[in-house]
């Protein structure tokens, strides 16, 4: 019943300079509104960026060295031979090792004039890379199958003929799902043919890369150095990435990036913070007096610490709730201007910044009140007495 | 908490100074408020303190009332040496045996007349069911009830050291310490007052001991003790 007597009190200080505790309420509210909004547009950012990546993070990618001329014998057309794709297959056994031709041109549906990506694959080795939506996988030697966005752009469909000028054309046998951002290769916005037609049609014998598909995650980097061994001895005739550090570097630095715009709102709750200590020490050095006659009356220091830390908290409590449940519309309108969509506003991942902003406006609160208090709990209660 | 009885603190004195130095350092040279003070206050006395400003009535006061120590030599307040006590425990004494009327009856502005009284009761027993005691203690200091739920701002002078009396009352403590207590009012309310404190010293065996410069108050008591330069005269 003692606390509730000291919260009472407290409430009605508050109460009584209703226009300040409404300024330092104000502060905590646009510190908790921002730290909250940064938190979730960093997260959502985060969130976009992974979704439109597509989810292969489990292969290594071999790409011809680029820059630094090559001396004697070295390349320099900037392609695998036949030969380096046996090595690196070698290298990187048993995983499957897929070569790939890739190239762009000229393509003609129906009267409409586009350019777009061609891939050349193994037709064996196109279902463990690409998903079909419609119609089925390459059989034939003149069949194409086309990317979503690429379909969908051009209004093509199975069947569809694509002429691709002096190299021939090809009939549409299926359309690929939406494959998403790839660092290997990008079929969503071009088509992709048979290895043995693209060969013909473009005259490249040499591959533009080779992919090779890891399938046990701890295994890649133990792949990854082999082929850098059997193909870099040397000189470097070959780039060796894996997709799964470039996600991870990306999502790191998107996660950085997200880190500093909270930390930039958590700048404006701590001077949120510095309002109401200053407020507190307006209303210690304005109670002076009162205080020398609570204590002189048989009120403990403890209780005199309770009695103001109560007033920080329930500025701290008006502010954060506030807040929290405005930060909710603040989330909505930076997810809208930046990301054009709300889609990742709703998931707990994104939620939880609200949770952390109350608890962080809270903190602050109590953070600022703490010095103010003890201060009034430690005043002599002669000499608050006396004060005038 | 009666375990630390003092050998020099028995007997039936309530207040017994032995030997009080009270010195207060400043940067121009220590001050000495009270020179080794000796002096005996029995249960149900009448206390007048007088003597010049500076003399060392305040200290004195303060030293009774638990909320200074002294420098040196023996305080016993109710059988107990206040010298080495912590601020606890003398807190606790001033809420459970002290009533205190200031000059400027000092009632808490945020709070009404019956919430003030209530506010000790509430600090002793932790319980808020004591508002049927309160306004006993209210109507005993003869004040209306009307004015119960009234701001101390509401309130003429004479009203509030009513109201502060209650308080000071309400704890039901046997030593009211009262430094000027009519000093704000007008002499015929400070009368007053002054009958009110002699009916509680009177009637219910309070000890009264307070420091006043209006020789007609004074009167009131049953002893005056005159303080010059920290000695008693």
């Amino acid at each position: 019943m003692h606390s509730l007597m000291f919260f009472e009190l407290a409430q009605r200080n508050v109460r009584l300079h209703w226009l300040r505790s409404l300024l330092a309420i104000l502060g905590i509210i646009i510190g908790v509104v921002t730290i909250v909004s940064m938190g979730i547009l960093g997260n959502s950012l985060v969130l976009a960026i992974s979704d439109s990546l597509s989810t292969v993070g489990d292969s290594i990618i071999v790409t011809p060295h680029v820059g630094g001329m090559g001396f004697g014998g070295s390349q320099s057309s900037n392609l695998l031979s036949d030969r380096d794709v046996e090595q690196i297959r070698r290298a990187a056994a048993p995983h499957l090792t897929i070569p790939v031709y890739s190239g762009s041109s000229r393509m003609k549906i129906g009267s409409e004039d586009t350019v777009g990506t061609i891939y050349g694959l193994k037709p064996d080795d196109i279902p463990v890379l690409l998903e079909v939506d419609q119609g089925s996988y390459l059989r034939g030697a003149s069949g194409a199958m086309v990317g979503a966005t690429f379909a969908e752009e051009n209004e093509i469909k199975v069947g569809s003929r694509i002429s691709l000028g002096d190299k021939g054309s090809v009939r549409v046998v299926g359309i690929l799902k939406e494959r998403g951002m790839g660092f290997d290769i990008n079929p969503d916005f071009g088509i992709v043919v048979e290895d043995q037609w693209f060969k013909q049609a473009f005259g490249q014998e040499e591959y533009n890369q080779v992919i090779v598909k890891v399938n046990d995650l701890n295994k890649i980097e133990e792949v990854k150095d082999s082929i850098d061994r059997t193909m870099n001895r040397k000189e470097t005739v070959v780039d060796v990435i894996d997709t799964r550090a470039i996600l991870e570097t990306i999502l790191t630095t998107f996660g950085q990036i997200s880190t500093f715009t909270t930390v930039i709102g958590g700048i404006s709750l701590i001077v949120a913070g510095v309002s109401i200590l200053n407020i507190m020490l307006m209303s210690v050095t304005e109670r002076i007096k009162e205080i020398g006659v609570i204590r002189s009356i048989g009120t403990q220091r403890k209780e005199v610490l309770r009695m103001f830390l109560y007033e920080a908290l329930i500025l701290g409590l008006i502010g954060s709730s506030i807040g929290g449940a405005l930060s909710i519309i603040g989330g909505y309108a930076v997810s809208m201007v930046m990301l054009q969509t709300t889609e990742y506003l709703f998931v707990p991942s994104s939620l939880v910044y609200i949770v952390y902003g109350v608890g962080f406006g809270l903190g602050t609160s109590l953070i600022s009140g703490l010095y103010p208090a003890w201060k009034a709990s430690n005043l002599n209660p002669i000499e608050a007495l006396r004060h005038e | 908490m009666e375990e630390t009885i003092n050998q020099e603190c028995n007997g039936d004195t309530i207040i017994r100074f032995r030997e009080v130095t009270k010195v207060y350092p400043l940067p121009g040279g220590d001050v000495v408020a009270l020179d080794k003070v000796s002096l005996d206050i029995g249960k149900g006395d009448f206390i007048a303190i007088m003597g010049p400003s500076g003399s060392g009535k305040s200290t004195l006061l303060n030293l009774m009332g638990c909320l200074d120590t002294p420098t040196a030599g023996t305080l016993c307040i109710r059988g107990r040496n206040i010298l080495g006590m912590s601020d606890e425990d003398m807190t606790v004494l001033r809420r459970d045996y002290l009533g205190f009327i200031f000059q400027q009856f000092n009632l808490l502005p945020l709070l009404t007349a019956l919430e003030n009284v209530q506010y000790p009761l509430i600090l002793k027993t932790g319980s808020r069911e004591c508002v049927e005691r309160c306004r006993e203690v209210l109507k005993a200091m003869d004040l209306d009830a009307s004015l119960f739920s009234h701001k101390p701002s509401e309130m003429s002078g004479g009203q509030q050291q009513r109201v502060a009396i209650a308080r000071a009352l309400v704890n039901d403590p046997e030593i009211l310490l009262a430094d000027e207590p009519t000093g704000n009012l007008d002499s015929k309310t400070g009368a007053a007052i002054m009958h009110l404190l002699d009916d509680l010293n009177r009637d219910r065996g309070k000890t009264i001991i307070m420091v006043t410069h209006d020789p007609s108050i004074a009167e009131y008591a049953h002893r005056v003790i005159r303080i010059v330069d920290g000695k008693i005269s």
